[in-house]
Parts: structure tokens; sequence; C-alpha cells
């Protein structure tokens, strides 16, 4: 399978190029940028939570490749309605599989459309791109504030 | 200019026969580091498995003769930079930690609360870095020279910087990003009739053009041999002697000291006492390899030989719709900053790097430059005198290729 097909398929050029929930989100409680010092991606996530812990609305701002904001963009879409406990274990399972530690063909997970990036475990030098929003997205749900991929 | 064989040269260099992911090695990050030439690797390779010991110690013949071999290899940088005393040339790790020397001893002995450092906008972290933290610490004033969009020092600018506080300048030779000379010996002429000394950051002009540091009149210069076709790990500082027999040591342990007692040690003369411990015996060696390979071709054969790359490199890439240059100085050396409207230099280099081309993609250590120019990366091509003009129609071949994927 070519890089094309593998890296950059079509949802996720279609994410970068019309990245959905890119916005700010008015009076929100949570927020964090996030920062690729490696490259200078930096993505900011605001977070809307619910009383019981649902994640109402999410959304994010910020500028880097291809990658990381079609990572962001599908992250936003996924979370909405899910809860903040369940965002920390699909965070884990995503985390494993661009590292290559899950196999989604053959283990259980709960990533659904996310499966998209497990080609990134073929390119070391894209998985924080992959990976920043989602660590964005816990710095916002613990409220600290500004997170930095070492 | 005489005809320059590339294809023998590059014979010379083993790693260009590779393979990367099935397609012949379009390498073009030599700004990061460069592929060694046989005869570097093959002198490492004698002298570690005939003629290896420890130097400036032993009593034997072999070290004796190790000692010797080391000590050549200094003669023979001396001789490529035009310094005049061989005493001048400290070896170190990289063009980083001769900064970082610089910065310590220099920084020690004369600089004070108050006083002022100057850089420029288009510096490297390594020559940028080590002075803000020397201002931090002894309560003096970094002043950054700007440049123009084209990416030229602005002269008139730097000069209003320089006055009586100012004790040290630093500036690139070459930029690594931009590609932009700087008139490094109008520079030293400026800042010494300031009363400041000059510390001209050479890591990206010692591989590609003659080196003159008398002419250039800069009191410290420093480069990586590892970007000049030699090994990793070795770097050099140079310095004028009167200076650097008052300055400081940096490091400090064995090999260094003229007396140690319980109370009190003495240091040697410059160069030992700025090269604490066990130097990169075998590598220092093999950069003298290196120097004499570089010599044996001529730098200035070699500088017209990559500017004419240059030039048929800017003309390529000005073809690619959505492609800007980042770096037009008149007086460059041969390096391609860019961005496309298209990617980001990120999914740029992993695209082009399928098409079996290296090349680099971020911010190049020069963040404050990336924001000068309002991008947070660029895409690099840094060319050398073993690359081709065929191996930039690669390059702009592969760049189509990212120009189908992001259509």
């Amino acid at each position: 399978m070519s890089y094309q097909n593998e890296l950059y398929q079509q949802v996720i050029l279609d994410h970068n190029k019309n990245p959905r929930n890119f916005r700010e989100i008015g009076e929100t409680a949570h927020s964090c940028n996030g920062h690729n010092p490696l490259c200078g991606d930096k993505i900011n996530i605001y977070l809307k939570i619910a009383p019981g812990d649902v994640i109402e609305d999410v959304s994010f701002t910020g500028s880097g490749c291809a990658i990381s904001k079609a990572s962001a963009s599908l992250m936003t879409t996924f979370l909405k309605g899910k809860t903040a406990a369940e965002a920390k274990l699909v965070f884990d399972e995503f985390h494993k599989m661009v590292l290559g530690d899950l196999d989604p063909a053959t283990q259980e997970h709960h990533l659904g459309k996310l499966t998209i990036f497990q080609g990134v475990r073929e390119f070391s030098s894209r998985i924080k791109c992959a990976s920043l929003a989602w660590h964005t997205l816990i710095c916002a749900i613990d409220k600290t504030g500004e997170t930095t991929m070492e | 200019m005489a005809h320059f064989d590339v294809e023998k040269i590059r014979a010379d260099f083993p790693m260009l026969a590779a393979l990367e992911g099935g397609k012949p090695l379009v390498y073009l990050d030599n700004a990061a580091t460069t592929h060694k030439p046989w005869a570097v690797i093959d002198r490492i390779r004698d002298f570690d498995s005939k003629e290896y010991a420890t130097v400036r110690r032993g009593s034997y013949r072999l070290g004796e003769r190790a000692t010797d071999m080391f000590e050549q290899a200094r003669k023979k940088v001396q001789k490529f930079i035009n310094a005049s005393d061989h005493r001048e040339i400290i070896f170190t790790s990289g063009a980083t930690q001769s900064i970082n020397l610089a910065a310590y001893s220099f920084g020690k002995k004369f600089i004070g609360a108050g006083d002022e450092i100057v850089v420029t906008q288009m510096e490297h972290h390594a020559n940028f870095v080590p002075w803000q933290l020397l201002c931090q610490e002894k309560g003096a004033v970094l002043r950054v020279a700007p440049i123009t969009d084209s990416g030229e020092l602005i002269i008139e600018e730097f000069a209003k910087l320089l006055g009586p506080k100012t004790k040290l300048v630093a500036v690139t030779m070459c930029s690594n990003v931009l590609g932009t000379v700087n008139p490094v010996k109008e520079i030293c002429k400026m800042a010494h009739d300031a009363g400041a000394k000059v510390l001209v950051d050479g890591a990206q002009s010692t591989p590609h053009m003659a080196i003159d540091v008398r002419g250039i009149d800069c009191d410290f210069y420093a480069f990586s041999g590892h970007k000049m076709y030699g090994p990793s790990g070795t770097g050099v500082l140079y310095g004028k002697y009167e200076l650097l027999d008052v300055l400081p040591p940096y490091v400090s342990g064995g090999d260094m000291i003229n007396a140690v007692s319980l109370e009190k040690t003495t240091f040697s003369k410059p160069p030992g006492r700025f090269e604490a411990g066990t130097p990169a015996i075998s590598q220092v060696i093999g950069l003298g390899a290196a120097v004499d390979y570089l010599t044996g071709i001529g730098m200035d054969n070699i500088a017209a030989y990559e500017h004419e790359l240059l030039e048929y490199g800017t003309k390529i890439l000005s073809k690619v719709p959505g492609l800007h240059i980042i770096g037009t100085a008149p007086h460059k050396g041969a390096i391609l900053s860019f961005t496309m409207d298209a990617a980001h230099p990120h999914d740029i280099v992993t695209i082009i790097d399928q098409e079996g081309v290296c090349a680099r993609g971020g911010h190049h250590c020069a963040q404050p430059l990336m924001t000068r120019y309002g991008v947070p990366a660029t895409a690099r091509a840094s060319l050398a005198f073993y690359n081709t003009k065929r191996e930039i129609d690669c390059l702009a071949k592969a760049l189509q290729k990212v120009l189908e994927v992001f259509a």
C-alpha cells in the first residue's frame, strides 16, 4: 500500500482542508494550548463539560500539519456526547494504536472511525502530530492550561 | 570555471549510492549533516586498527605517533581557515560546544551587568541561546539586529546597536535557513571600531567557501566537523591567541592543567586549557582527512559549483505553483528554504521522503527567524558539492506529488 493510502487518506485530507469545530467556545470552563516544539504545531482545545461529565461541546483552533489538524478535527466530531472518562479511555487506545501497540484489526477497541490514523505507526516522526490534539484534550479535561510534547 | 566532475566526486561517497525505500537516495539535508568520503572513513579505520593510542600523555612511541597525527590535524585546520598559529585551534565536540565555550569563558572574564551583546535575527539557536543565557546570568542586555524581507542583515540598524556598552557581536557567516552570506569582514570592522569582539558562527560557511579568519579579522570562529564531510563529535573554536590566552577554562579536569596541588591549580596555555579530558582522537584525525579532501578539490571550485546548483534549484523551484522561497539575498549559499500554499512543511517532507528525497521540515533551530517571517516552519533543501541538477529535478518531481496529494 502506498503512503498516500496509508497516511494521507481522503478523510484525513478532507478534515485538513475543512476542519470541523474549528472555533473557540466562549465562556468555556476547560481549555488548553498544546504545542509541539519539534515542528511548531499549535493546537488549542476548548471543552464544555455538562453535569454528569458529558462532553457537550468540543472545538479547536491553531495551526499545524495535515495530520495534526485532521486528528484534532476528527477528535472533536468523535467526542461529542461522550463522557470525560470515555475520552480518556479512547486517548489511551489511540495512543497505543499510533505507537503500534494496539492493532484495531485484531484487538478490541472503542476507536470507531479514528482507526483511520493507524497508518501513522509507519511514520515515527509523525506520531506526535497525530497525538498532539489528544494530549491537549487530556490537559483541557484536567484544566492544566498548557502542555508541551516532549 | 574548470569542468567539475560531480560523478567522479560522488564515487568518493559510499552513502550516495544507497537506496531509500527502493529508490536512489537524494540527500538534500547537508546543512544538518553531510556524508563522508572514503578518504575520511578509511583514515579513521586505519588509525583505529593500526595507530590508535591516547594523545598528549604517553611516553611510549605509539602514543607519541598518535599525538603527532592529532596535532597534524590541528595544523591542517589552521591552514584551512588561514589562522596564524596552530595554538589558536581548539578542538570541541561541534559548533554548539565551540560557541558555549566562547560564551562561558569570554562571558566570565569580560561580561558584566549592563554590558551588551549583539546578535542577529537569523541566528541558529546555537548562536542565540548561549548569549541569551549569559545575558540573563550577568544582567547584560541582548540586542538583536533585524533583517530585510529578502533575508539580509540591515547594516544601518546593526550599526545603531553598537555602542560603548557593546562587548561582543555574535553573527553567523551563512544562515542555515536563508542561506544569506553576511558581510562578516565589514561587521568585524564596525564592531572593533566600537570596541567589541566578534564571534562568527561558521557552521554553514566553512564547508562551502574558502575561509580566511585573518582576512575576516574575527576574534572567534566556530564550526562543526560533521557538516564538512568529517566525523560527528568534532568541532573547532578558533580564537585569536592573545584573547584565548587571557580566558579562563570552560570544562576542567585532566589534560588542561599546568600544576595541581591541594590548594590551587594552574592551567595550560591555549589550546590545552580548553581541551580537558581525552578528546575524540580518531574523529579529529578523520577531520584532518576531510580537510585534506576538501583542499584537494579546492574550496573555490566547490563554491562555484554549488552556486551553479543554487541558481538551477532556485529556477526550478520557482516554477512550482504556490511555492515561496524564503531567503532571496543576492549573496547566498546553496540553501533553499520554502513554504507551499498546498501543504505544511512537515507534510511536504513526509511525501518527498517517500520519493527518496531527504529534506528537512521544521523551524531549523531558528525560531526567532520563523517568527520574523510569520511561519511556524519551512521545508529546506540544502545542497552540497556532491549533489546534481538531476537530484534537483527529483526534488521538483517529488514536489509535484505533494501538489497531487493536496490537490
